[in-house]
């Protein structure tokens, strides 16, 4: 735990874990709303944001990346709305028809464009690059405390710090019409709250989380993030506040165990090579999932709708 | 356009003419098979059981390297996919009925555990040590790119017999598409042939994963289905049309993508298949956009050109401007509001019509039929001539409109 694990370890970690806590928060009440699948196309559309953001500005540059990611997002929230409406299609139909169409979009306009020469790919896109994204002027514990050390820290860990930091400024500001409006729509329309604006807002912060987590750890632990989680944490309590607090635990715990038995694992084996740590995240919050599938107290439906003889 | 004229017409080589063919099947039985889930509402699965393959693909290519055999072997790898593509889908059917989790998110936790678990096995092959690039990423996004003849084959072949079995298991799997009660009451075991619907599209995923790719395959289960529903109401049309509209994108992905480089086969059938999308949701004629607006169009022309004649009737004048303009175009008023021959002819029926239903409603105790009346029907399509003779018997002889005489 030394100079090297500060150097090497502590940034990817701390990544992972802000990236994990904000696509988790949200994720909770997608889980609860049934929208669980909407972190799954909004990270399949990022890939034709990113990439047209890069014809355009012919940079990989940050800003103009999230910005066109933040844009393709929004705009298949809106394309998966209107074909639901105009074509009367069931959601997880019309959701298939617009991810898979963009995302094919995206591959191809990456193909068919000059991108040898920048960092730009289609398996970056999905698996990240977390091990990359090491803090190379460290040189020990020290240097949390050394200004000009600090300035070297990877861009991303800034970025994904103040995008969880809104994440979870906005879940306490909206909590209670988050909740409300959750459980039970008709309720919250009857008090006067904007269910529509409410379930939007969700949607969109869901999509902020997204890219910004993609851009530092790819769309692979996007997805695991927006529902293992959550879906455990739903499993160990029939109290909201409970199940968010699980969730943030659950979450914290896959994205170290996951760099860790990334990073260290093959070690243990005698292997001399790490694996994907996005990968290894994403393994570890599933068997999370596992041991709450056989284990969680309120693992089972109950009242109404409970599956007879389980 | 030459070179896509000549792969089109299966002259650009053998390997793309059975790419192309291989494709078409495929596109067929991805479509046909694919309707049963998109009827069954859910589409998604199917997303769930293409991640699913990919640690298997990876644990076939160790496995087959640790007996000494070509990690590449397509069949192996296929086999392998197989199997964890059915784990996963184990994995949703378990969590969505023994736990109080939604399917979606057992759709989701499977998709990406799987799929992170397959990255891991990636990586892990990456540093085995054995000295050649595996080549298994191209299972991500579909490569015919070099693409050896027997895997061609092999998916000619795969997609041949999925057809064949979607063709001999259509009937009870519609029946449990469209009503799954029923189809238990009349004896059918809904599990099973849910069971078969999944293998199916299981089948199908694995075929299709050297061509379009693990995460595109997806699609060629939703989109076709989805864009068939356009065209028609009914079932069995929706399958077959959906194969036809599947192994069309197919066909025509696969030549366009032969045609020139830098082209990849998979995204290419997608946007195909997407652009058929796009057309059907916007003209077809069932349920399409444009149909939609023009039925709208024709009720509000309908609605103000009878609202129009009836203030005639009544002698009162038309303030709404569009319903004015209607009605002067149609010669039945002058600019000015005031009814011309032909338009007091018109007035004086729709008169007749209402003084009719009135009648009708006074007379006639069947709300089934009176119930029709909805300002817009003419009585004629409901009651037969002898009522409304019946009807006109009370009203008397027919009243002329007033005119500007």
């Amino acid at each position: 735990m030394g100079a090297e694990f500060v150097q090497f370890s502590l940034t990817p970690i701390l990544i992972g874990v802000l990236a994990s806590v904000a696509c988790a928060l949200p994720g909770n009440f997608l889980v609860l709303r049934r929208q669980a699948l909407i972190g799954d196309a909004i990270s399949h559309v990022v890939l034709p944001g990113i990439v047209v953001a890069f014809l355009v500005t012919g940079t990989v540059a940050a800003m103009p990346m999230l910005i066109g990611a933040a844009g393709a997002a929004i705009l298949a929230v809106i394309l998966i709305e209107a074909i639901k409406r105009l074509g009367r299609i069931e959601p997880g139909a019309a959701m298939g028809v617009v991810f898979t169409a963009l995302f094919a979009a995206g591959v191809l306009l990456l193909e068919q464009s000059d991108t040898s020469n920048v960092h730009l790919d289609v398996e970056h896109a999905l698996m990240g690059n977390l091990e990359s994204l090491v803090w190379l002027r460290a040189e020990g514990w020290h240097s949390l405390l050394d200004p000009v050390a600090l300035a070297a820290l990877p861009d991303e860990l800034g970025r994904i710090a103040v995008v969880c930091a809104v994440v979870v400024a906005l879940t306490a500001l909206f909590w209670r019409w988050l909740k409300i409006s959750t459980f039970d729509e008709g309720f919250a329309r009857g008090l006067g709250l904007p269910t529509g604006a409410i379930g939007l807002g969700l949607v969109i912060a869901a999509a902020v989380a997204a890219v910004a987590a993609f851009d530092a750890v790819g769309s692979i632990i996007v997805i695991a993030m927006f529902i293992c989680p959550p879906a455990a944490a739903r499993l160990m309590t029939n109290r909201l506040e409970a199940q968010v607090a699980w969730s943030v635990l659950f979450a914290v715990l896959s994205a170290v165990l996951g760099y860790v038995f990334a990073g260290y694992g093959p070690l243990w084996f005698g292997a001399e090579n790490a694996v994907s740590a996005a990968g290894m995240v994403a393994t570890v919050s599933g068997a999370i999932l596992a041991l709450a599938c056989l284990f969680g107290p309120h693992r089972r439906r109950e009242g109404v709708g409970a599956v007879p003889g389980t | 356009m030459e070179s896509f004229l000549a792969a089109l017409l299966l002259q650009a080589g053998y390997n793309a003419a059975l790419v192309g063919i291989g494709a078409a099947l495929l596109g067929f039985a991805a479509g046909a098979a694919g309707t049963f889930l998109f009827l069954r509402k859910r589409a998604l699965v199917s997303d769930a059981v293409a991640h699913a393959t990919l640690p298997g693909i990876g644990l076939a290519f160790i496995v087959l390297v640790a007996l000494g055999g070509d990690g590449r072997n397509l069949i192996g790898l296929l086999a392998g996919s197989a199997v964890t593509a059915w784990i996963g889908l184990i994995c949703v059917e378990w969590m969505a009925r023994r736990t109080r989790l939604s399917e979606d998110a057992a759709i989701g936790a499977v998709l990406s555990v799987f799929f992170g678990i397959g990255i891991v096995l990636l990586t892990v092959i990456q540093t085995l040590g054995t000295g050649r690039q595996a080549g298994l990423e191209g299972f991500l996004l579909g490569s015919t790119a070099g693409m050896l003849f027997e895997d061609a084959v092999l998916i000619a072949i795969g997609g041949g017999f999925a057809v064949l079995a979607t063709w001999l298991l259509r009937r009870p799997m519609t029946l449990v598409a469209f009503d799954p009660d029923y189809a238990a009451a009349s004896g059918y075991d809904v599990r099973r042939i849910d069971i078969a619907i999944m293998a199916l599209v299981m089948a199908v995923t694995v075929i299709g994963l050297k061509l379009v790719g693990l995460v595109l395959i997806v699609a060629l289960l939703i989109i076709p289905p989805v864009t068939a529903r356009f065209w028609t109401e009914r079932a069995e049309l929706v399958i077959w049309s959906a194969g036809a509209l599947g192994a069309v994108s197919g066909y025509l992905g696969a030549a366009i993508s032969a045609s020139a480089p830098a082209l990849p086969t998979g995204p290419i059938i997608v946007l195909v298949a997407a652009a058929l999308f796009l057309f059907s949701l916007l003209f077809a004629p069932a349920r399409g956009v444009a149909a939609a607006l023009i039925g709208h169009r024709r009720f509000q022309v309908r609605v103000h050109r009878r609202q129009g004649l009836l203030a005639l009737t009544r002698e009162e004048p038309i303030l709404e401007p569009y319903t004015l303009r209607l009605l002067t175009a149609e010669g039945l008023t002058r600019p000015d509001g005031v009814a011309t021959e032909a338009g007091r002819a018109q007035a004086a029926k729709v008169a007749r019509d209402e003084h009719r239903w009135e009648v009708a409603r006074d007379i006639h105790q069947d709300a089934a039929l009176t119930g029709r009346y909805d300002g817009l029907t003419p009585i004629e399509e409901v009651f037969t001539p002898d009522e409304i003779a019946e009807f006109d018997r009370r009203i008397g002889a027919p009243r002329a409109i007033e005119g500007p005489a």
